[in-house]
């Protein structure tokens, strides 16, 4: 890409170092749980060891005869105010604490408020609560049989456990397709529950002012002004206005999903917090934040694929399962249950598409949001490059010649995929032979064929995936129908420096350096003279927030027409100071000069100083301007990812040799920042092939619930990643841009999987299920006889 | 019961309950919050600190074992409003995201660098095996930490 501006500026294409690094490296940012405020109470839950039982009692006296201990919060206390319930993002409801039965193990069942953390830990520790365990469903399959128990007995004539069925695409014509293939396909993929295991817990220190009935939260939340519309649509019959609630979500160590949803503990220390007039602080540990919080996946698929004789795709059929847990506490746009699981036709041309998806309550808690994805787009991928590798295999044609003949090719673009998405732009066949280049892919085939004539187990695997980010427009896309717009708001000060405020925000992204990049190349203004803020309510303008990748594609793009809303005012004040035409202007990053004569000229920093002192008459003082983008339509970030790993033929384990990740997110804002991300991106995407699950014994047991059985790769298992990039812009993005935050999350694990597959091709195996764990391929290799 | 220790070169003392875990002392007590909590097992490593130069996990250790030692925490590695090497290695090789882990990460690399001036990549691989990262895949941590030993032999520290 070409630079526009100087390093000084620092506008986009600039590995500028960040911003936000000062504070962090000296241990000086502000998380959650560093705010700590005079007479602040602290609160914490009492959990359930049962996967569904009745209440029988809840004994608080022993939890109140201790030093400290002030209250112990129920149900029951809630149910006076109608707050024991709320609705989750997709309008299931949700027990903020119960007052009947228990859902799932690890549920909160009480809070107690206490004037330190160890003794509301002890008040938590000694409150008593008698149950009667009732039938547990745990398999999904089971939930949906005649005859399951029925969890949901809140809902009336509620009489099974089936939430919604969905589906999407031509059923007819992908039936008719299959009916005249040449060759099909067919492959259960399960995605198993994971969580995206941010290194910082979720939190809150919830402040109540009676005086001046102002509810101030600092939360550990990803998206700060829908929470402050939700508390206030929730509460308001307890008196919460939404202009008396602030929500500050200060500096978040990692978000990835996790921090969208509202979990029962932020509501129950703003309740205490409004009955006690004290500053309450809750902040989970990390057990109660894998075993309770929001996970991400649980999709039992049924996939199939079907080609020509020449191996032309023609069509693709999908039956899903959602296992939801107790209730749909998923994070999707309102219109889609599945997400955008119908991008699932990836990056090929394929002529007809079915998808059918069934979401059903099992005794776990609840989720179904994204695991740093674009709502279910790594499951869409998953599903996809594993199918196209499979038949690949299957026609005996090598997997990237059969990627490259059935590619959407860059002339059919904008595309109109067969489940209804207009792709924007791609060049998928550039990428991935620039990935095939880069990793060396015809000696990696002749190096595998050498090896396997040895007995040793090599793979290599590609995953060539389309993501789609950036929700969304406002026709189609809204949360809890608060349309997914996002904003920037620019005030540009007299002595030419800047302050600009958004409605997302960052959780190690980087955006105070990259949003002020974007406004450096649009103004001038250097990168270093503009300050950037978000996740403030009371400041920043309303966005719908960070996740899903839409802050570039979103609120970037806002900040590029904020910006040049700016730079309309500039221009005719600049006229006005060089006493000429608009028209007989010309715009450079940082100045306006007269066509013809360019030593007459005016900076952006002349122009602010005079909209403030010498403006001309008529006209407004100031220079401000501030967008609520509204996007036409959505970004396709796309790559191709080659991965090559070794499979000791002893004990099963897998090895990433090297990988390979060719990513194309259309121009980039900051390189270092986006090696970065897809760095990170990657690290996401090998955790789940290879080690993260959460499991469930028959009786509802979590498997998986701490750090000491559910597995985050360290620096020894995460391989020395290799990137590279092509740029194919997005048409229409202000900037070109498209977002990349989780298009390695998204792309990484086929790859694995993939490679893993090859591997152990030639001795049958056709399909593992992530994450492949050495016992997993031991137990194939003992089956195929390879090893003992 | 009652706890004097030393803090980055600073005298402190405090009343503490005998169970209180050193985190919480240097975090509630002292407000030095630089020093994060991550997972409370000892697995995640966002609590690193330095004590008698060696790290350790400040959440699986009590306060009181911390009585008459010297600690050394984040707040500790800028000097006279110098930078230490790996806080600017860790700045110029983008080995930061959220900045959760970053201390952590920070204290760990400061006592392996003494002990191993010029590491390979593997050896700054299994140094930081203790300390857990999701954001970044670590390979600009390992960068930043060579960065720093660098810039060490350089004698910028």
């Amino acid at each position: 890409m070409e630079l526009k501006t100087s390093p000084e500026v620092g506008g986009m294409g600039h590995s500028i170092k960040r911003k936000e690094d000062p504070r962090f490296i000296r241990g000086k940012g502000t998380y959650v749980d560093d705010v700590q405020l005079p007479g602040m109470l602290y609160l914490d839950i009492v959990r359930n060891p049962h996967a569904h039982a009745k209440i029988v009692k809840i004994d608080t006296v022993k939890a109140l005869a201790i030093k400290g201990v002030l209250a112990v919060i129920t149900g029951k206390d809630l149910e006076k105010y109608n707050l024991h319930w709320m609705p989750t993002l997709m309008s299931d409801t949700q027990m903020v604490l119960p007052v009947e039965k228990v859902m799932y193990q690890a549920q909160e069942v009480a809070a107690v408020l206490a004037t330190s953390r160890y003794a509301a830990a002890d008040g938590a520790a000694a409150v008593e609560v008698q149950y009667d365990p009732l039938p547990v469903v745990v398999d999904p399959r089971k939930a949906l049989e005649p005859g399951a128990p029925v969890l949901r007995t809140d809902k009336k004539d509620k009489k099974d456990n089936h939430i919604w069925h969905w589906e999407w695409g031509d059923k007819g014509a992908t039936d008719r397709a299959f009916g005249e293939a040449a060759a099909t396909v067919k492959e259960d993929i399960y995605l198993p529950r994971i969580h995206v295991a941010s290194i910082e817990t979720c939190g809150c220190v919830a402040h109540f002012d009676r005086v001046n009935d102002k509810l101030t939260v600092w939360m550990t939340t990803q998206a700060p002004h829908a929470i402050r519309t939700v508390f206030a649509l929730v509460a308001g019959h307890v008196g919460l206005a939404e202009h008396k609630i602030r929500i500050i979500s200060p500096d978040i160590g990692g978000g990835f999903g996790g921090k969208v949803p509202v979990y029962p503990g932020y509501v129950i220390a703003v309740a205490a917090s409004v009955l006690t007039d004290k500053p309450v602080k809750w902040i989970e540990d990390r057990m109660e934040n894998l075993q309770a919080d929001s996970f991400a996946r649980d999709y039992h698929i049924t996939a199939e694929l079907a080609a020509r004789k020449d191996g032309t795709l023609t069509a693709l059929r999908i039956k899903t399962l959602a296992d939801h847990g107790y209730t749909d506490a998923a994070a999707n746009p309102s219109k889609f249950p599945a997400g955008l699981f119908h991008v699932c036709t990836g990056s090929y041309d394929l002529k007809a598409a079915h998808v059918e998806v069934d979401g059903a309550y099992t005794n776990k808690p609840p989720g179904g949001i994204a695991y740093r994805c674009s709502f279910r787009v790594t499951e869409a991928v998953h599903t996809i490059e594993r199918m196209v590798d499979l038949m690949a295999h299957q026609l005996n044609i090598d997997p990237a010649d059969f990627r490259m003949k059935n590619f959407v090719k860059p002339e059919q673009f904008p595309y109109k995929s067969a489940l209804g998405w207009e792709y924007d732009s791609g060049n998928y066949g550039g990428a991935l032979k620039k990935a095939m280049d880069t990793i060396g892919y015809a000696d990696l085939r002749r190096e595998q064929a050498e090896k396997r004539k040895r007995g040793q187990l090599m793979g290599i695997g590609i995953s060539s995936f389309t993501e789609i980010v950036g929700a969304g427009p406002s026709k189609h896309f809204d949360i809890l129908g608060l349309k997914m717009f996002d904003s920037c708001e620019i005030r540009v000060h007299p002595t030419g420096k800047a302050i600009a405020r958004f409605g997302t925000k960052s959780q190690g992204q980087g955006h105070e350096t990259t949003y002020a990049q974007i406004l450096a190349e649009e103004l001038g203004i250097p990168a270093a003279d503009i300050q950037v803020e978000e996740g403030d309510t009371d400041t920043a303008p309303y966005g719908l927030g960070t996740y899903a990748s839409r802050s570039t594609p979103v609120a970037g793009a806002a900040a590029a027409v904020a910006a040049r809303k700016v730079r309309d005012k500039a221009r005719k004040i600049a006229a006005y100071l060089l006493e000429v035409a608009e028209d007989d202007l010309v715009w450079e990053p940082g100045k306006f000069s007269v066509k013809g004569a360019p030593n007459k000229s005016k900076t952006i920093q002349d122009i602010a100083f005079a909209a403030y002192t010498n403006h001309p008459q008529g006209m407004e003082a100031g220079l401000e301007a501030v967008s609520y983008y509204d996007p036409p339509n959505l970004t396709y970030p796309f790559g191709s990812y080659i991965c090559v790993v070794d499979v000791d033929s002893g004990t099963g384990e897998v090895k990433v040799r090297r990988f390979v990740a060719i990513d194309d997110c259309g121009n980039i804002i900051n390189p270092m920042i986006v090696q970065g991300q897809v760095h990170g991106g990657l690290t996401m995407g090998l955790a789940p092939a290879l080690y993260e699950e959460i499991s469930y014994d028959e009786i509802g047991n979590i498997r998986g619930g701490s750090f000491i059985d559910y597995l985050l790769p360290t620096a020894v298992e995460t391989p020395k990643w290799e990137t590279g990039h092509t740029v194919t812009p997005s048409p229409h993005h202000p900037l070109g841009a498209k977002g990349v935050g989780e298009s390695a999350t998204v792309g990484a694990p086929a790859a694995i999987a993939n490679a893993v597959v090859d591997a152990l091709w030639h001795l049958g195996v056709r399909h593992i299920d992530i994450p492949i764990t050495p016992a997993k391929v031991w137990k194939l290799l003992r089956e195929k006889g390879v090893t003992e | 019961m009652h706890v004097n220790l030393t803090i980055n070169g600073e005298q402190y003392e405090a009343d503490v309950e005998p169970r209180l875990l050193l985190v919480h002392l240097l975090r509630d007590v002292l407000r030095l919050t630089g020093t994060h909590i991550g997972c409370d097992t000892t697995h995640c490593g966002a609590c690193t600190i330095l004590m008698d130069g060696r790290p350790v996990k400040s959440c699986t250790m009590f306060a009181v074992q911390a009585r008459g030692k010297q600690l050394m925490t984040v707040e500790g590695l800028e000097q006279n409003a110098k930078l230490h090497p790996l806080q600017e290695g860790f700045m110029a090789e983008h080995g930061l995201q959220c900045g959760y882990c970053t201390p952590g990460m920070l204290m760990t690399s400061y006592a392996f660098l003494q002990k191993n001036p010029k590491p390979s990549e593997d050896d700054v691989r299994w140094a930081i095996s203790g300390n857990l990262c999701r954001c970044t895949g670590y390979v600009n941590i390992v960068k930043a930490v060579q960065h720093a030993a660098a810039k060490i032999a350089q004698g910028g520290a």
